[in-house]
Formats: C-alpha cells, sequence, structure tokens
C-alpha cells in the first residue's frame, strides 16, 4: 500500500487509487466538475487540479492522476489556489448571468465552487458565447449556454445508459454537446443526467420554474414502480410531490432511478380517489367513511367465506396486504392471491422466486441467461448493473424470448421453452457457455412464468440451473425477475390461495359465474375487470383506474408516498417507504383501512397501531424483522413438473412508461410514450 | 431525410446513401489496414471517400452509411465529422479553392490573395458562386511555408503566389483549363531561388 | 557549416527520382538487412548515443523514447506511429520528405519498428496533403513489391507492414495522443497522461510515436554510425537538421543544415538574407509557431539549437523559422497565431477552450490599440491562467507567442493603445 503526503500528513492507501481518491480519503475536499466516481475519467474541466512532487512543476489533475509511493501532495497551496482560480474563471467567463432564473439554483456545483474559487467581478470584457437549445425530449430541458463540457451527460448515456445518442461535436469554443439528429433520448434512464448535470444546462423539463430547492421537503423513501426497490428521495412543498431524486444505495440501485421513478409523480396528482364511493342507483356517490365502512362490512359479514375473494395489486405494501390476508382468514376465505398477472410462483421455497444473485451480486457472475423478460423495461436500473458487468468483460449474455435491444450484446438463443430444454440437454452451444462459467447467471421473467404452463417452466429453470451448476457453494445464480413491488413480500406473508382456494384467474372466473360473490380488490387493476360478472366489488387504493370503474365500493388509500409502508423488492430486501405529504382528502393509510373494516365485519384484527402490524409482520416472516438486508434463501427443490407448451415467451412490458395506475395518470409518462412512438401525445377533446 | 442537428436545414439532404461499387472496393482496402474489430479507424478515409463521391460534401444518409459499415454509432461519425475542418457538412463548388492566411502566408502577401479570389470570383470569403463552381475558404497553415503564399484547389497546392498568379490559376479554372500546380515562380520546390546554397553537386539533371 | 556528403536528405529538393531506384542510387536500403542483424538493442543504443532528439518540436531524446517500449510483449502488439501530421505554421520539412526521399522514411519504419518490437507501423499524414499521400502510398507499394517491407522484410525474417493513414484536417492531430485518438477513429481529443503510449497507446498496445523527420534520419544514422551524427551540433543538441525558412528573407527555402548553427548564419548562407538587409529585422520565430518570438538583438547572435533557443526563453520546436521585417505589424502577427490557436483548441479541457477564445479576442483589440494599458497585465495573466493547466501543450502553445510579444514589445501594444485613446480623445 503507497504511503503520501497530504497537506504534510502522511496517509497510507490502497494502490490503483486516484490522488483525487486518496485526498478525500484524508477528509481533503477537492472541487470538481467533469469527474464522478461511476464513469470514466474525463480530465477536462481541470478543476481538481493539485501540486504534486515529484513531477513537472505545474499542477496535475488529480482525478486522472494514480497514486504512487512517497508522493507528495498538496491541495491547497498558493499554485493550487491560483489554477483553480483560473480554471474558474474560464467556466466563468461564458456561462450567462442567468442564477436567478435557473433551475440548478442552490444546488449548482458551479454555485457553490464559484464561492470558494470565483472573483467578484469579471475581467472578461467580449461577448459571451450563445449555444442553442437541444431537443432531448420531454424530460430533460436544455438551457446548453449553461453547458460547461464537462461531458459527464455523454459519458453517463454512453457508458451507463448504453445509448450512445449524445456526443460533444464541432471542436474549441464552438464544442456543442447535443445529439446526431434531433431526437428524445431513447433511454429508460435518461433523468439521471439532470442529477449528473454540474450546473443547469440539463435539468428537468416537468419540473421546471416549479420550486427553490432550499423550500423543499425531503424524506428519503422507496421506489414501487417496479420491483427493485430503488432509493429514492421525495421532494415536497405542502401537499404536493413536487420531484424524486436517487439516494444512494450501492447493493441496489447505486445512484441512479428509472426515468418512471423519476418522473411519473406527476401521476400521484392526477384522478386521485380522495372520499369513500358507493355504488347506488348504479352510479358511484360519494359518501362518508362510516357508512361505507358499513355497507362494505356488512356486506363481508353477511356472505360466506367462500364466496368471498381478494386479489392484492401491484402496488400494494406488506401491511396492507397482511391486514387483508388476516381478515379474509377471519372470515374463512381461502381465496386470495397477490399475483394479478397470474404467474403461479410463491408455492414452494423462497429462493423459487427471488433474485437470488441479488444486484450487487451481478458483478460476480460470468455468463448470463435471460429467460422471457426484457429487464431493460421491466427493471431499467437492475438492467443497468447487467451492462455495468458486461463492460467489465467476460460476460456472455444469452436470451431466450422476444429479442430486443437490451444495451449490452446478447445473443438470441430461441424464442421458447423448447430452447430452456435445448440448454438442458447441452444441444446448443450457449450450454457449453453456461456450463464453463464459474457463476452462471439464470434471469427468469414473469413472461416466461405468467402462463399456465408456468410451474413446469419454473421446474425446467431449475433443472437447468442445476444442470449447469449455477447453484454452488454461496453463489446462486437462480434469479426471478418480478415486475410488481408488492409481490415478494405478498409471497412471504402468503397472500396466496389457501386449502382449496382460488387463483387469481379462477377468482375472476367465480365472479364471472356468480360463484364468488364478493370480490376485494387491493390495488389490483390489472386484471380484466369488466369480466367480474355480477359480483360486489369493492375496490381499495388511490387511483381512479380499472379497479375504481368496475367497484361498488371504493375505499380510498394512500399512495406509496404518502405512508408509511413495507416493500419487499425483488431480491428479498424489505426496504420501507416514509410519508412525504398526506394521502389527499379522506384518503387513509391502507392498513388502518382493513382494521376498521375488519371491525365492521364483526372480525376485529387486534392491531391499534402501525408498530403492531410490522411486530406481526416479523413473526411472519424474518425478512420484515431485517429491514434494508438481504438473507440468502436456501435451495430446495421448486417448480412442478408437467406438460410445456412450445409457445413462444411474450414479454410483460410492451410500454415503459405506462405500467401501472401512478403512470398512467401521469401526463409526463403519457409524452414519453408518445415521443418514444415518435409523435405527439394524443389530443382528447378535453385538452380545449 | 432531416438535416443533422447543427447543419442548414434548407440542404437538400439525399434519401439514401452508398457507395459505388470502385468506391467499396477503395473502402474495403482502407479498412483491411486496421486489425479486426477496430475497423472504426477507416472512419476518416472513408467519411473523405463518401465526400468525394457526393460533390465534395456529407449528406446524413452518407455519415448514417459508414456509421453502419463500421459499426459505429451514428453520434461518434457526427462528432468526427463536425470536428476536422475537412468534411464539409453543406455543399461546396466545383473548386474549392482555400487560401491560407496563417502568418507565413500573410507575411509574403497571403491578404492580396485573399483579395484577387474574392475580385476574380465575385464572392466573399465562406461564399460559393451562384454556378456552383468555386467556394472559397480561408483555412490554417497548410505546411508550405517556405514557398508562401499559397492556396490549395481542391487537392492541389499552388505556390509562391501573388496577385496576378492567383488570378491566372482562377481564369484558367473559369474556362475549364487545368493550372500548372506547384510553384509559380519556377521553382522545382522548396529550394532558394537565388540558387542552390546545398547539394549543389549530384543534380541529375536540370530543371 | 555542413558538407553535402553530410547531408542525409540528399534529394530533398526533388530533382531527382524519389523513388525506389533513385532511392537505391543514393544509398538507401543499403544493408538494411545486416543492421537489422544488429539486433534490436544495439539499434536503440546506437540511436541513444547519436543524441538524436526528436524532430516534431518537443525535442525528446528519440532512443530514449524507443527504450521505453516493453523489450518482451505481454501478448499485446507493439505499434510504432509515425507523426506526419506536420501543421505547425513555419513548418514544410516533412512534406518534403515523404514526397522527395520518402524511402528513408519506410526504411526508418522498419528499423525503428525492429528496434521496438512493432511488426506494424502507421504514417499519419495530415489530410491536405494528397498528392504526398499518394506518393507516400506509391512508395510503401514498390518497398513490398520489392519485398523490403512484408512478412520477411528484406530477408531479415521480421515481419513489418507499414500503412499510410489520412487525417482530415486538425492541428491538434499533431499531438502524440490527439493522433492515436484519430487513428483510432474519434476526434483528436488529446489522452491524459499516464499512461503514456510506450503502455497504452493506439488500441491500448504498446506504441511510440514518432515525428516523420526522426524517423527519416535513422537509416543514415545506424548506416554511418551514432558518433557521425553526434559530431555535428553542439554537445545535446547533435546532429543535422532540415529548417524551414520563411517570411520576410530573399530566397525563403528549406535547408538541412548542422544544429547549433547561428541563426543569422542559417538566414544570410542559406535565404538571400533579411529583405532589406539584416538591420532591417525586427524579429524572428524560430521554431514554429508555438515557440516565443525574439527580437533582432536576440537574433544577432544566437545559435539554432534546443538549449541556445530556450536560453533566450524562446525553443527549437520544428526549426521553422519565420522572419519578419520592420514593416511587420508584429501585434497583428501574434494575433493571427491566437486566431489559429482558437481554430485548433480541441475543446476538451477548459483553459484551452475558453483561454484561446478569449485571448484571441484581446489581441484583436490590441492590434486596433482598443484597449486599456491594465489590459496588457490582464492578457498576460490569462496565458499564465492558460499555460501548464491544460491536458496537452496545445495551451502552452497559445500561451507562449503572446508572452513573447509582451516581453520584447510591450512597448509597441502600449503606443498603440495610447494612440488610440488619443485619436479617440481627438474625435471627441
Amino acid at each position: 500500500m503507497p504511503t503520501l503526503i497530504i497537506d504534510g500528513e502522511e496517509i497510507e492507501v490502497e494502490a490503483g487509487l486516484t490522488v483525487l481518491q486518496a485526498c478525500e480519503f484524508a477528509g481533503k475536499e477537492i472541487p470538481r466538475f467533469c469527474y464522478h466516481e461511476r464513469l470514466s475519467v474525463a480530465g477536462n474541466c481541470r478543476m481538481c487540479l493539485v501540486e504534486v512532487s515529484p513531477g513537472p512543476p505545474k499542477p496535475a489533475a488529480s482525478c486522472a492522476m494514480p497514486v504512487a509511493d512517497g508522493m507528495e501532495v498538496k491541495t491547497d497551496s498558493d499554485m493550487v489556489r491560483k489554477a483553480r482560480q483560473g480554471v474558474m474563471e474560464f467556466l466563468l467567463i461564458n456561462h450567462p448571468l442567468d442564477c436567478p432564473i435557473c433551475d440548478q439554483g442552490g444546488e449548482c456545483d458551479l454555485q457553490d465552487q464559484a464561492m470558494a474559487y470565483g472573483n467578484d467581478g469579471s475581467r472578461f470584457l467580449e461577448n459571451k458565447r450563445a449555444v442553442e437549445d437541444k431537443d432531448l425530449g420531454p424530460l430533460i430541458k436544455t438551457i446548453m449556454t449553461r453547458c460547461i463540457h464537462c461531458t459527464r451527460c455523454i459519458r453517463f448515456a454512453t457508458e451507463v445508459a448504453g445509448v450512445p445518442e449524445l456526443g460533444a461535436t464541432g471542436r474549441g469554443e464552438n464544442m456543442e454537446v447535443g445529439t446526431y439528429v434531433e431526437k428524445a433520448l431513447s433511454s429508460e434512464l435518461s433523468g439521471n443526467m439532470i442529477d449528473l448535470c454540474p450546473v443547469g444546462a440539463l435539468t428537468s423539463k416537468p419540473y421546471a420554474f416549479t420550486a427553490r430547492s432550499w423550500e423543499l421537503k425531503k424524506t428519503e423513501s422507496i421506489d414501487v414502480l417496479d420491483a427493485v426497490g430503488s432509493n429514492i428521495r421525495v421532494d415536497t412543498r405542502g401537499p404536493e410531490v413536487m420531484r424524486i431524486l436517487p439516494r444512494n444505495n450501492d447493493g441496489v440501485n447505486e445512484e441512479w432511478i428509472s426515468d418512471k421513478a423519476r418522473f411519473a409523480c406527476d401521476g400521484l396528482r392526477r384522478q386521485r380517489l380522495d372520499k369513500p364511493y358507493l355504488r347506488k342507483d348504479g352510479k358511484l356517490q360519494p359518501v362518508g367513511w362510516p357508512e361505507a365502512l358499513s355497507v362494505v362490512g356488512q356486506k363481508l359479514a353477511g356472505t360466506s367465506g367462500d364466496k368471498i375473494a381478494a386479489i392484492a395489486g401491484d402496488l400494494a405494501d406488506a401491511e396492507a396486504m397482511l391486514t387483508l390476508k388476516e381478515l379474509m382468514d377471519s372470515l374463512v376465505s381461502p381465496n386470495i392471491d397477490c399475483r394479478q398477472d397470474g404467474t403461479q410462483i410463491g408455492e414452494g421455497p423462497r429462493a423459487a422466486y427471488l433474485f437470488n444473485s441479488t444486484i450487487d451480486g451481478i458483478e460476480d457472475a460470468d455468463a448470463l441467461l435471460i429467460v422471457g423478460s426484457n429487464p431493460r423495461l421491466e427493471a431499467p436500473v437492475l438492467n443497468a448493473r447487467i451492462r455495468k458487468r458486461y463492460l467489465m468483460g467476460g460476460f456472455p449474455v444469452g436470451l431466450i424470448g422476444e429479442n430486443a435491444d437490451l444495451t449490452y450484446k446478447a445473443e438470441h438463443l430461441g424464442a421458447g421453452p423448447d430452447t430452456l430444454q435445448a440448454l438442458i440437454d447441452g444441444s446448443i452451444r450457449f450450454a457449453e457457455v453456461m456450463k464453463g462459467a464459474e457463476r452462471p447467471m439464470i434471469i427468469v421473467g414473469t413472461g416466461a412464468l405468467a402462463r399456465p404452463d408456468g410451474p413446469a417452466i419454473l421446474a425446467q429453470s431449475r433443472r437447468l440451473a442445476e444442470t449447469v451448476d449455477a447453484v454452488s457453494g454461496d453463489w446462486n445464480g437462480f434469479n426471478v425477475l418480478q415486475r410488481a413491488a408488492s409481490r415478494i413480500a405478498g409471497l412471504d406473508i402468503g397472500f396466496r390461495p389457501g386449502d382449496g382456494g382460488r387463483r387469481t384467474n379462477r377468482i375472476i372466473a367465480g365472479a364471472a359465474s356468480g360463484d364468488i360473490e364478493v370480490v376485494y380488490l387491493l390495488g389490483a387493476d390489472e386484471i380484466d375487470t369488466s369480466a367480474l360478472g355480477n359480483a360486489f366489488v369493492i375496490y381499495q387504493g388511490h387511483h381512479g383506474d380499472a379497479g375504481a370503474h368496475r367497484a361498488d365500493a371504493i375505499l380510498p388509500g394512500a399512495a406509496y408516498t404518502e405512508k408509511e409502508a413495507t416493500y419487499v423488492n425483488v431480491e428479498g430486501r424489505a426496504q420501507q417507504t416514509k410519508l412525504a405529504i398526506f394521502p389527499p382528502g379522506e384518503a387513509k393509510e391502507d392498513w388502518a383501512i382493513i382494521r376498521a373494516l375488519s371491525e365492521s365485519a364483526g372480525k376485529k384484527l387486534p392491531y391499534d397501531s402501525l408498530e403492531q402490524v410490522r411486530a406481526r409482520l416479523a413473526e411472519i416472516h424474518p425478512v420484515f424483522a431485517d429491514i434494508g438486508e438481504v438473507t440468502p434463501a436456501a435451495w430446495e427443490a421448486f417448480g412442478i413438473e408437467g406438460d410445456i407448451e412450445s409457445a413462444p415467451f411474450r414479454n410483460p412490458v410492451t410500454d415503459f412508461y405506462l405500467t401501472d395506475v401512478i403512470s398512467r395518470a401521469s401526463e409526463t409518462m403519457a409524452e414519453c410514450t408518445a415521443a418514444a412512438r415518435g409523435g405527439n401525445p394524443e389530443k382528447t377533446g378535453t385538452d380545449g | 431525410m432531416s438535416a443533422p442537428r447543427g447543419t442548414p436545414p434548407d440542404i437538400p439532404q439525399p434519401e439514401s446513401f452508398a457507395f459505388n461499387p470502385e468506391v467499396l472496393e477503395a473502402a474495403e482496402t482502407i479498412i483491411a489496414k486496421y486489425p479486426e474489430g477496430r475497423q472504426a479507424s477507416a472512419v476518416l478515409p472513408l467519411l473523405d471517400l463518401a465526400q468525394r463521391q457526393h460533390d465534395g460534401w456529407l449528406p446524413q444518409a452518407a455519415m448514417t452509411y459508414v456509421a453502419e459499415m463500421l459499426d459505429m454509432a451514428p453520434i461518434r461519425v457526427y462528432e468526427v465529422a463536425t470536428f476536422y475542418t475537412m468534411y464539409n457538412l453543406s455543399p461546396v463548388g466545383e473548386n474549392h479553392v482555400q487560401v491560407c492566411t496563417n502568418l507565413p502566408c500573410w507575411l509574403r502577401g497571403s491578404s492580396r490573395v485573399v483579395e484577387t479570389c474574392e475580385r476574380v470570383l465575385g464572392i466573399g470569403v465562406g461564399e460559393t458562386t451562384e454556378d456552383g463552381k468555386f467556394t472559397l475558404t480561408e483555412v490554417e497553415c497548410l505546411g508550405a511555408c517556405v514557398n508562401a503564399p499559397m492556396i490549395q484547389i481542391n487537392d492541389d497546392y499552388y505556390e509562391d503566389l501573388d496577385a496576378s498568379s492567383t488570378e491566372t490559376i482562377l481564369t484558367e479554372l473559369k474556362s475549364g483549363e487545368t493550372p500548372k500546380t506547384g510553384s509559380r515562380i519556377g521553382r522545382r520546390s522548396c529550394e532558394p531561388i537565388g540558387g542552390l546554397t546545398s547539394l549543389t553537386g549530384d543534380r541529375e539533371a536540370g530543371d | 557549416m555542413l558538407q553535402d556528403q553530410d547531408r542525409i536528405f540528399t534529394n530533398i529538393y526533388g530533382f531527382n527520382d524519389p523513388f525506389l531506384a533513385g532511392a537505391r542510387s543514393r544509398g538507401d536500403w543499403d544493408g538494411t538487412k545486416d543492421i537489422l542483424a544488429k539486433g534490436r538493442e544495439w539499434i536503440v543504443e546506437e540511436i541513444k548515443s547519436s543524441g538524436l532528439r526528436g524532430r516534431g518540436g518537443a525535442g525528446f531524446g528519440t532512443g530514449l523514447k524507443w527504450s521505453f517500449m516493453p523489450k518482451e510483449s505481454d501478448g499485446r502488439p507493439h505499434y510504432l506511429v509515425v507523426n506526419a501530421d506536420e501543421g505547425e505554421p513555419g513548418t514544410c520539412k516533412d512534406r518534403e520528405i515523404m514526397r522527395h526521399d520518402p524511402h528513408k522514411l519506410i526504411e526508418g519504419c522498419l528499423l525503428a519498428g525492429f528496434g521496438m518490437g512493432a511488426h506494424a507501423a502507421y504514417i499519419y499524414v495530415r489530410g491536405e496533403f494528397y498528392r504526398e499521400t499518394e506518393a507516400l502510398q506509391r512508395v510503401v507499394d514498390e518497398a513490398y513489391d520489392a519485398g523490403l517491407l512484408g512478412d520477411d522484410a528484406c530477408g531479415s525474417g521480421w515481419k513489418m507492414d507499414v500503412h499510410v493513414h489520412r487525417g482530415a484536417g486538425a492541428y491538434i492531430c499533431g499531438e502524440e495522443t490527439a493522433l492515436i485518438e484519430s487513428l483510432e477513429g474519434k476526434k483528436g481529443q488529446p489522452r491524459l497522461k499516464p499512461p503514456f503510449p510506450a503502455n497504452a497507446g493506439l488500441y491500448g498496445c504498446p506504441t511510440t510515436v514518432n515525428n516523420v523527420e526522426s524517423i527519416a534520419v535513422a537509416p543514415e544514422i545506424l548506416r554511418r554510425g551514432a558518433d557521425w551524427f553526434a559530431g555535428f551540433g553542439r554537445q545535446n543538441n547533435t546532429g543535422t537538421k532540415l529548417f524551414n525558412i520563411s517570411g520576410h528573407v530573399e530566397h525563403p527555402c528549406t535547408v538541412e543544415e548542422e544544429m547549433s548553427i547561428p541563426l543569422k548564419t542559417l538566414i544570410e548562407k542559406h535565404a538571400g538574407g533579411v529583405r532589406g538587409g539584416w538591420d532591417n529585422l525586427l524579429a524572428v520565430i524560430p521554431g514554429g509557431a508555438s515557440v516565443p518570438v525574439i527580437p533582432k538583438s536576440i537574433c544577432d547572435n544566437v545559435l539554432m539549437d534546443f538549449d541556445a533557443l530556450r536560453e533566450v526563453q524562446s525553443g527549437l520546436g520544428t526549426a521553422a523559422v519565420m522572419v519578419m521585417d520592420r514593416s511587420t505589424d508584429i501585434i497583428q502577427a501574434i494575433a493571427r497565431l491566437s486566431a489559429f490557436y482558437k481554430h485548433e483548441s480541441c475543446g476538451q479541457c477548459t483553459p484551452c477552450r475558453e483561454g484561446t477564445g478569449w485571448m484571441m479576442r484581446v489581441m484583436n483589440r490590441m492590434v486596433a490599440g482598443d484597449a486599456s494599458l491594465e489590459e496588457i497585465d490582464i492578457l498576460e495573466e490569462v496565458t499564465r491562467q492558460v499555460e501548464g493547466h491544460t491536458i496537452c501543450a496545445l495551451g502552452d502553445a497559445a500561451a507562449w507567442p503572446i508572452q513573447g510579444l509582451i516581453r520584447h514589445f510591450r512597448d509597441e501594444i502600449e503606443d498603440r493603445i495610447r494612440k488610440r485613446g488619443g485619436a479617440a480623445q481627438a474625435a471627441e
């Protein structure tokens, strides 16, 4: 380990670090604009200059200089200060003086550094440069005159997002960041460039001119619009979510979030269910909570348990599912299911439905097979981790199912289960790749499992995993890629049919035939709600989407930004959202609604506080006692051998931007969909 | 087809572009110079071939074509096309008259060469004659400094110029003749005009 | 004074046949196989002891540079890259080598390539040299046909390929890492160093980039011996050198002379003297646009070599001598160079991208006297803020001419500002 002297203090650091990293390690702050620890080193801004000896008598860019034993570094000498002041002056001469109207104000690196290294006046008497703004689509607003050419956005697009669409054209002072032809960026991660931009050149278009960073209340929370469980910060002002930003979590999302996680938040303001409704004379009428609870309670109490059913949707939290399950248990109804897409998983051991390798573990794998999934659309941040691993080299990727551009090279092996079998039989070349790998990885998507022969495909996938030794020692390369934030918690709680109970499709069939008389939809909107026959439908949720339209009773719940709730991500990692704003109108936290309902149904649940519910969760499954952590799941047999149809796998997500009630209510997401299709959003009559 | 961002939108962009068979052969020869998987190395020469085939300028279709041929992201090709001065992203005249005005040429009268070009061609620097025969550009040092002032027209250098020799060259081009390239004061190349001061002994034949 | 028998480039003016027959008659490719037989070490050592310093401007020891290449290949190929992106204003020597004495360069590629364990050389020629590229390609082709290059170059058993690659117009590609980037098919933006090309250059492989002249003189040095070459010039500044003399001289020309020749002798003997006589001299830029200008008083005695010119705060650079007589507007002359650097800045790093434009604009106002006296110092400071703070040397190159101007011609700038100020007042 090299020892160096930084500002007179001796320090030992890991070999291979840069001087900048060593300085940080020594607690010295080094200003920078272009350097970013998750991107390649560009060394172009020249702000991180330090004095290094031995070496030439001029300052060195610390971000690009590797440490060496015996090196002496000065981070605050006259030479360094002068050099940085010079760079700062150069950055400012052509930077516009529009800070008062710049959305970056208050969180601008250039502004902050100018406080330390800037002059109070300008010696630049020439005209400032003006640069044409670029159209990067509905999410990113550009004011390119502010650009300081750090190229972080270019490097992010090229390296992390895997969409090499941004570049720096021209040269010298005429160099401009932009695209080839005017076109929205084709990335599901593009919003991260806004965070990366150290100035106000790239800002959030939907958030433009709506708030100042310092007037926002910041709440640390979890995203639920896919199953990754990206760590987020919810920025609110009064009763409104103004924007959503990523929080760093190396195990989960590093510091990225998907464009849906970031930009669907305007959907939280639209189509909200803010009061209870009951269908009277064929029309939904607003009512008070007492009436709603009493009518629904009586309905439940007055119906035989086997004629009641409950389906939990993709955004349901663990607390709500637990209380609903226990209510259904007390009503003696075995007809509950949290798998509204019909996937038949969760019957066996936990390893059968988790992303066992963990997201971080992707980086340890040395071969990958993707079955019936498009991770780019189903879990963009997880897909970025696959790409990160791919860029390290030596990572063959095979794909069975619909072929797609995943942002890394994937060999398309086939379309359906036959190819999976061929891999087990070793009759195609990729079988050798998987067998030859030390830590092979298999990702099975819901596109392969959400079909009638799903249990058999699950068994087949397990056999493949065992054939190629994907599970050995402390490596578990078998992974199911869930799409719904609610799913793992639902399965961990056991929100699935009890003895003789009905699965989602049989609940729907039962409702159609009249065998099921009451259907309780806990935020379940992705089923065919028109097929529920004459059943009395209770919809508990936060958006007026498919479920609410069909409902006979609506119990307004809270969205994920409006409650303290537990979700278990795709890896089996329990994480909790925090209440950032209160639910709108009369809407309430979901577990509390069910607790109240249980009382009016005469089956009062023993919970008076969130803590009591959570204590019960922890009793049921240890995952709920270990927030933030992942415990490896034991490997046991799972799946049900059976006939397999050779029909090709179909990917579940066709439109990344519109997958749930929140994103479907978001105007921003609608614009993204339109831009991705190459047109304008459809105008409706109400647009004026 | 739309124009690449940053280029004048009013230029008619062809719908498609492909190398002629003989150009394709040349392109393949060039690509073969570089190790396997390093075919992007050929992007500069291939863009040059494309430009030569397409009347001296690069439309979007040509850049996209080269990008596809070399398995490069189009933006990377566009970066290259906008970085190097020899690529023209809008049409140029049949004769691209490039006058060096850098210091050695300026010291020996490049301003008069520019004036002469403007007068004879009837256009300013950066402009193209209406008949599309000439484009006049001011360029940086072309590396013929002891033969200053000089101009490059398409692939050829014309050196040791003054107003009158410049006018002769342009007039000849106008009337379809081929002007003599190189020095216009009777030098072989870069030897001192006043008589050789070195290498006096081994001249095989007089010039 | 150098005798013709000691000149390396005996066809630099192109009076004789530049192609293989002519080249052979001038001694090229004579005993190449025998030189190769002396081994890699010997070649590198011989070049080292000849004292040859890189002819592209920086003057780094050529043999030393070759010795940085790994002795054993780790599996990655080694590359020789020849920098023929000649574009430093005032410089036009490599062009003459390529079109009139090209076999020296090709033979040099084989010997240097062998010396550094490279089986492939790329000659990167500036795009504007179309005819020169044609000539060079013809020469490469005939060298292959004659078995001088290829799988068994000169019958030595060494495989050597030489490829000619044309650029497309960017001065910055003369910087060795920008050239490598360009050769890889990218914009010519200099790389951060370390790693240096000898460790990770072209395609991430060990690479040495040498100027055309450095490579082209190597065969003759190896044939005649290091001592012969080291016998010219002063210590640490040895050998012969191509000089380009342009500007206000009677007979602008290119000539091969001994290193350390007095500037005045060089100009008077070969270029017919300064226009209007030596006393009509105002200043000289002695080594291409990047080096600071020196006034007549220094020109009177200075020697043309690396050390002597560094002592007078200028440099030998490419040995491109730009002569300016008393009729020259020296401020405008330097302003023209500022415009050049602004035009050629790649735009990658902040001080150069922003500084070159700033300096050019202030210089343009200085030409007209449209500035305040304080701005001279501000301009000086701006050059210091660029100098030494950039990724490559273009920033320094943009700064130095202005520093030279202010150092030697501050009075001129002040006079013009005062005159303009006076004129402006009179007009009011």
